[in-house]
């Protein structure tokens, strides 16, 4: 329902009833392709359809990732860019955009160093916060902090020596995330591997629920914390590489989307976690919705959108918390 | 039946244990008895893979733990943790017993009735039935630990172990707390500060000091003042007190 309305809005508006007769034409060779304008199907089919259905995906795993990891890391505030990939996988993007970096990979060598530099990312943050052969919470906070701030530093400089206005406007566009890549072409990759670890994560529901009561528990209930930290950090970087190397960088539905799902359904990840898919899908569909509306016929990185409407939650969750203690 | 011998454990740079050995005892509560930084909680954790010893054999039914995957040690063992339910996420009583039943449901099966069960005959058994909606995050220090005996009861493992389950507990609660723990005749090992708390409950003890087991016994045998004075560094006195010794404790006379 939010979808069809979703897909309908924007600098060229169609109605919801057109919206669907134009889908159902395309997906089941329903209704006559005549009763509705030729650029009316083009924008439906081919534009908005693949750009709402990317919102909806990113959503739900941003929502998921950031349930995944503030059970990891026992701390309420974790969300992705925490764990330094959504850093990685930028500097990657911009080392793409700015001096061809990965040039032979194609026509998809942002994309995909986007996603190289989440893994490198992920395996200089998981270096670092292993002890002994345990990746600590607290270890993976500091390590995943550092690593975000060097790798944002990196980005920077890269931005300095190109020398290239084009191109820093790029990167920065890129950097704030948006959706207006979306077409049906690179559909099929990140719903494949978000998918996948959305489900991962959910087949390991009740190993996020010993977590996050405490790595003792954990152990004593037959769940080996350490290992389980490993695993659920690999789906968690594979995730935000995918999420990030398709729609850059977009913040805040990662931290916000779990805690409202929290308040609504209870901290049990078994219900938790779909609810913040769910959520994370549909503040994502909206987010782009604004982001096309607000100040069309131009678009506003999404990125701005969902800072700019999740910088008020993050306040109200940290006014809250220090309410409790 | 669990059994420890030989364990050395180095911490960093401290040699934490350095040939300790322990056993549970079939029907019986042993008690863990010794200073602070004796190495007590580390040789409780070592019996259920927490920490993994630099040598020596645990061993959990005649199978080295080493060789078990932590699914099938928590089947064999369940314990009564420091950390849980304290500061973890706020969920409520039944359901947090109910995920000591994940050790019998594999990650994509759901809980079934049998698992339900399991967890109100556990609540039953410490009476917190009541509780069951309570968050864990509303219970007192006592309420709190009959929660924890009530996971490990729905657990059905055939050994508990139990790290300071009386810490933060009135005197009341302390007593609750241990006779419930007798009354169940589960294969048990409790680690305990308070030594005629351990006189009181425990049918076996083990001293420990310096990371290695000094005396055991049963509890008479091993909380006598000629054991207990050197360990603890303080003047003990035994009292008669009916079926078991009471101590009284004062500044070592320099």
């Amino acid at each position: 329902m939010s979808v069809v309305v979703a897909i309908g809005l924007g600098p060229v508006g169609v109605a919801p009833p057109t919206v669907l007769k134009i889908i159902g034409h395309h997906m089941m060779g329903l209704f006559d392709a005549e009763s509705w304008a030729r650029t009316d199907d083009a924008i439906i089919w081919e534009v908005r359809l693949p750009r709402v259905l990317l919102g909806a995906i990113v959503g739900s795993a941003l929502g998921v990732v950031g349930v995944t990891l503030q059970a990891l890391v026992r701390n309420p505030l974790a969300e992705p860019y925490i764990l330094g990939v959504s850093s990685g996988a930028s500097a990657g993007a911009a080392a793409a955009i700015l001096f061809g970096v990965g040039s032979w990979l194609g026509r998809e060598s942002v994309s995909l160093m986007a996603f190289f530099g989440a893994l490198g990312a992920l395996a200089l943050v998981l270096a670092l916060a292993r002890s002994s052969g345990r990746i600590t919470p607290s270890r993976m906070l500091v390590a995943g902090v550092a690593v975000a701030y060097l790798l944002s530093a990196v980005t920077s400089l890269l931005i300095l020596f190109a020398h290239s206005e084009y191109g820093a406007r790029a990167v920065m566009f890129w950097l704030l995330g948006s959706l207006a890549n979306a077409d049906w072409s690179t559909l099929p990759i990140g719903y494949l591997g978000m998918g996948a670890g959305m489900i991962l994560v959910f087949w390991w529901r009740r190993r996020l629920d010993l977590l996050a009561l405490g790595d003792e528990t954990a152990m004593a209930s037959g769940v080996d914390p350490g290992r389980t930290r490993l695993q659920l950090v690999i789906v968690v970087a594979m995730c935000v590489g995918f999420a990030v190397s398709l729609s850059g960088g977009i913040g805040f539905v990662g931290l916000a989307a779990p805690h409202i799902a929290r308040r609504i359904i209870g901290p049990i990840h078994r219900h938790l976690i779909p609810a913040s898919a769910a959520l994370g899908a549909l503040m994502l569909v909206w987010a782009d919705v604004a982001a096309r509306m607000v100040l069309q016929p131009r678009e506003l990185p999404i990125g701005v959108v969902t800072g700019v409407l999740g910088a008020p939650v993050l306040v109200a969750l940290v006014r809250k918390l220090s309410h409790n203690s | 039946m669990i059994t420890a011998t030989g364990i050395d454990l180095r911490l960093g740079a401290v040699d934490v244990l350095s040939g300790a050995q322990l056993s549970t005892r079939p029907g019986q509560v042993v008690g863990l008895i010794g200073p602070n930084g004796s190495g007590k909680s580390s040789l409780l954790r070592c019996l259920y893979g927490m920490l993994r010893p630099n040598r020596g054999a645990v061993l959990i039914d005649d199978a080295a733990i080493g060789s078990m995957s932590q699914r099938s040690i928590a089947r064999a063992v369940a314990v009564v943790t420091q950390d849980a339910s304290a500061e973890g996420i706020d969920i409520s009583v039944g359901e947090f017993v109910l995920l000591g039943r994940h050790v019998h449901r594999s990650d994509y099966q759901g809980f079934t009735d049998d698992d339900r069960k399991a967890v109100l005959d556990g609540l039953d058994m410490v009476d917190m039935s009541s509780f069951a909606d309570r968050s864990i995050h509303n219970l007192s220090g006592g309420e709190r630990q009959r929660v924890l005996i009530a996971r490990c009861i729905a657990q059905q493992s055939p050994v508990i172990l139990l790290d300071e389950p009386t810490n933060h507990l009135d005197v009341r609660y302390q007593h609750e707390v241990l006779a419930l723990v007798r009354r169940l005749k589960i294969d048990s090992i409790v680690v305990l500060h308070d030594l005629n708390l351990a006189s009181r409950y425990c049918d076996h003890l083990a001293l420990l000091d310096h990371g290695s087991v000094v005396a055991q016994g049963r509890p008479d045998d091993v909380l006598r003042s000629e054991l207990l004075e050197p360990v603890y560094g303080i003047e003990v006195r035994r009292l008669a007190d009916g079926h078991h010794s009471h101590l009284a404790f004062g500044p070592l006379s320099p």
